[in-house]
């Protein structure tokens, strides 16, 4: 009889009467992306946060589909007699504004308006930070010195009040809103690529690759960044929560989105006045930002927790 | 032979050609001259000041001969580790020169020595921290010969590396997947085909095989030894295992605490070993007859490694020495000198008529009127 081993084919189990069950899964190899996956899907809270912002974009891209009226047409109907806004009826579903526009399909649009910012700022103030955490981070020295210190000053300014006074100098606008927020919001992800980058900038194979021959630009993008493609995500995420926010305190002020663009924060702005008669002016909006910053603050700490699972906490 | 007792006092070794080489620096591929590597111990939040340096590597002068395999060997800590980077200037020596084919290399800057990387490579101690696990076997492999522009297509970058994977005895089809799925000494081939790549004439190894399994181990040596002689590499092999440095290398030289102490052809060394501490590395070795190996008695040295910030005065050996001289030994550095032909060693009791014997739980020299006798020659 041929050895199964010697002829390296192996051992059929049911032939030696295996109590294996043949028919038992296999267990396939898993890739990273899926092991995350499988870990984020475990945490109840961020699932719901993620459906919650799938939803949302799945708003403000259809809104031209979803929302029953045009957010700028103002209705007669809209008003009663005394010219205050009507609570909801068949017709208006969450009601209307001070002037007599459909409450529900501003929100709709309004949602649009708060992700194209929140996403864009945020995505500014990204490669700003990727950018100086990177080379804070790999090129030591008075470089890093002068980039870490401008963080930390710019980590104690009221970067609230930074932004009103930057955009109070400039025209108001939805493109200078995200270049301000940019500006003033890059701060935590250098913090956190420096961080990454020191620690990976040690490991061997950065030493190979600069053996190799490699420049100091091909080693950062090439090499390191692939690395921080964890914490990037993480902080979007959670970055998303605080620009959309952001955007919503400055609109509310008035120095954000200008009117008759509908923004949630100009919408509670709008509607203060009338709290005690028709509370679903600021109601609405209102649970509209808070739904939207608690969802991607729920899937970014949930995508935190599943990429690396040995986090102390929790 | 030069003279022995030539009492230099600080640096020594540096006097003409006389620089541990085969024939005054001809045959030599890569020379290093004098070479420190300090490491600067600093105090204070807002005004950093340095307070002291961790002496690495303390003035070493070797040279590696073009096709040999020099060993370097040492304990952990030593600076043999150090001194091979600083070779290849991946750390910035603090002094000293480092030559290849007689050029220094500390002349050369940004592209310049970009491409001069291409004539030495190294082979790195960890297989799994050396590679990017981020990239796929292609990416490691193939990035030298894109770096250096070495084929003018995708599809003959991706031939080479196929066969640059043949030749270090793995798979070409694996060339997709990533280092997680490989195993360690695979690994290491991966690292021995990403050093060839760019077709080097010198390869420092760092301790290639202390990571991999022993089973593994003579696989990846002989892998080297056949690649050596195909391609007519010249290696600076480092490691702290004597055995498998006597298999390997050519010439082999011994550091201590961020010095060279001895150096000699393989045969010379491991036969007759004239420095104290090589004679103490030496009978720590086990022997592989279990007979003769009941016999053997290992000469045990008392004390720790001193701190490499705080190395001693004079000889930096002489504080674990069992035959220092007090007076001598911890005053004056003993210069690197040829004691016998192709034999150097820096010790200060080493004459053209004897040296020190070590014997394991007895000090076997004899105090003569002429001077210092070894034991039973």
């Amino acid at each position: 009889m041929r050895d199964p081993v010697a002829t390296g084919e192996g051992v059929n189990l049911q032939d030696i009467g295996a109590a294996w069950d043949a028919d038992s899964p296999l267990i396939e190899h898993r890739s990273a992306w899926q092991e995350v996956w499988l870990r984020f899907r475990k945490d109840k809270f961020a699932l719901a946060g993620l459906v919650t912002v799938v939803l949302l974009v799945i708003v403000a891209v259809f809104a031209k589909w979803i929302a029953p009226h045009s957010p700028l047409t103002q209705y007669d109907s809209g008003l009663t007699m005394d010219g205050m806004p009507v609570g909801s009826s068949r017709h208006f579903l969450l009601g209307t504004d001070t002037l007599g526009r459909d409450l529900l399909s501003r929100i709709i649009y309004g949602a649009r308006v708060s992700l194209v910012i929140g996403i864009c700022a945020n995505g500014f103030a990204l490669v700003l930070g990727v950018i100086f955490g990177l080379m804070a981070g790999y090129f030591r020295g008075w470089v890093e010195t002068l980039i870490m210190r401008a963080t930390d000053v710019m980590m104690a300014f009221p970067i609230y009040l930074f932004a009103m006074a930057l955009i109070s100098v400039l025209k108001p606008g939805l493109w200078i809103l995200v270049v301000v927020i940019g500006i003033v919001y890059w701060t935590p992800m250098t913090r956190v690529i420096h961080g990454e980058v020191l620690s990976i900038r040690e490991k061997e194979f950065v030493d190979a690759a600069r053996l190799t021959g490699c420049t100091n630009r091909r080693i950062l993008f090439r090499h390191i960044l692939p690395h921080l493609v964890a914490p990037i995500i993480v902080y979007t995420s959670l970055g998303i929560a605080t620009t959309v926010l952001f955007e919503a305190v400055l609109s509310y002020i008035g120095l954000g989105v200008q009117p008759p663009t509908p923004s949630w924060g100009q919408m509670i702005s709008d509607g203060q006045n009338y709290y005690l008669s028709a509370p679903h002016l600021v109601i609405y909006p209102g649970l509209a930002i808070t739904m939207t910053v608690l969802a991607f603050n729920l899937v970014g700490d949930g995508l935190r927790d599943a990429f690396d699972p040995q986090q102390r906490r929790r | 032979m030069s003279a022995v007792f030539e009492d230099s006092g600080g640096e020594g070794g540096a006097n003409g050609g006389n620089h541990a080489s085969g024939a005054s620096g001809n045959g030599a591929l890569v020379g290093v001259r004098d070479l420190k590597v300090y490491f600067p111990i600093t105090s204070g939040i807002v005004f950093r000041h340095q307070i002291g340096a961790v002496r690495a590597v303390d003035g070493i002068s070797l040279d590696v001969l073009r096709g040999e395999t020099l060993g370097l060997v040492g304990e952990s800590g030593c600076g043999k580790s150090t001194t091979g980077r600083a070779i290849l200037q991946l750390i910035k020596p603090t002094e000293g020169h480092v030559l290849y084919e007689g050029a220094d290399l500390a002349r050369l800057r940004g592209r310049k020595l970009r491409a001069q990387r291409r004539s030495m490579q190294m082979i790195f101690q960890d297989p799994y921290a050396s590679l990017n696990s981020r990239m796929t076997l292609a990416d490691i492999v193939g990035e030298p010969l894109l770096v250096h522009h070495m084929q003018p297509s995708r599809k003959l970058r991706q031939q080479r590396v196929r066969e640059l994977l043949e030749l270090v005895g793995l798979n070409p089809n694996t060339l997709n997947r990533y280092p997680h799925e490989f195993s360690g000494g695979q690994r290491q081939r991966i690292g021995i085909a990403r050093a060839l790549a760019v077709e080097p004439n010198f390869i420092v190894c760092d301790e290639p095989i202390s990571a991999l399994d022993v089973s593994i181990r003579a696989q990846i040596i002989n892998l080297l030894k056949d690649l050596q002689s195909k391609f007519s590499l010249t290696y600076l092999f480092i490691a702290h295992d004597l055995s498998v440095v006597r298999h390997i290398s050519d010439r082999v030289a011994v550091m201590y605490l961020g010095r060279i102490v001895e150096l000699a052809a393989n045969d010379l060394l491991y036969g007759e070993p004239m420095h104290p501490y090589t004679q103490a590395l030496l009978s720590a070795v086990p022997i592989p007859d279990p007979e003769a190996e009941e016999h053997r008695r290992a000469v045990v040295l008392t004390g720790d490694v001193p701190s490499p910030a705080d190395p001693p005065k004079g000889c930096h050996f002489h504080t674990r020495c069992p035959v220092a001289l007090e007076g001598r030994c911890d005053v004056d550095d003993p210069a690197l000198l040829e004691v016998r032909p192709g034999h150097w060693a820096a010790c200060h009791l080493i004459t053209a008529d004897g040296y020190p014997h070590i014997k394991a739980g007895e000090d076997s020299l004899v105090e003569t009127a002429a001077g210092i006798k070894g034991g039973d020659e």
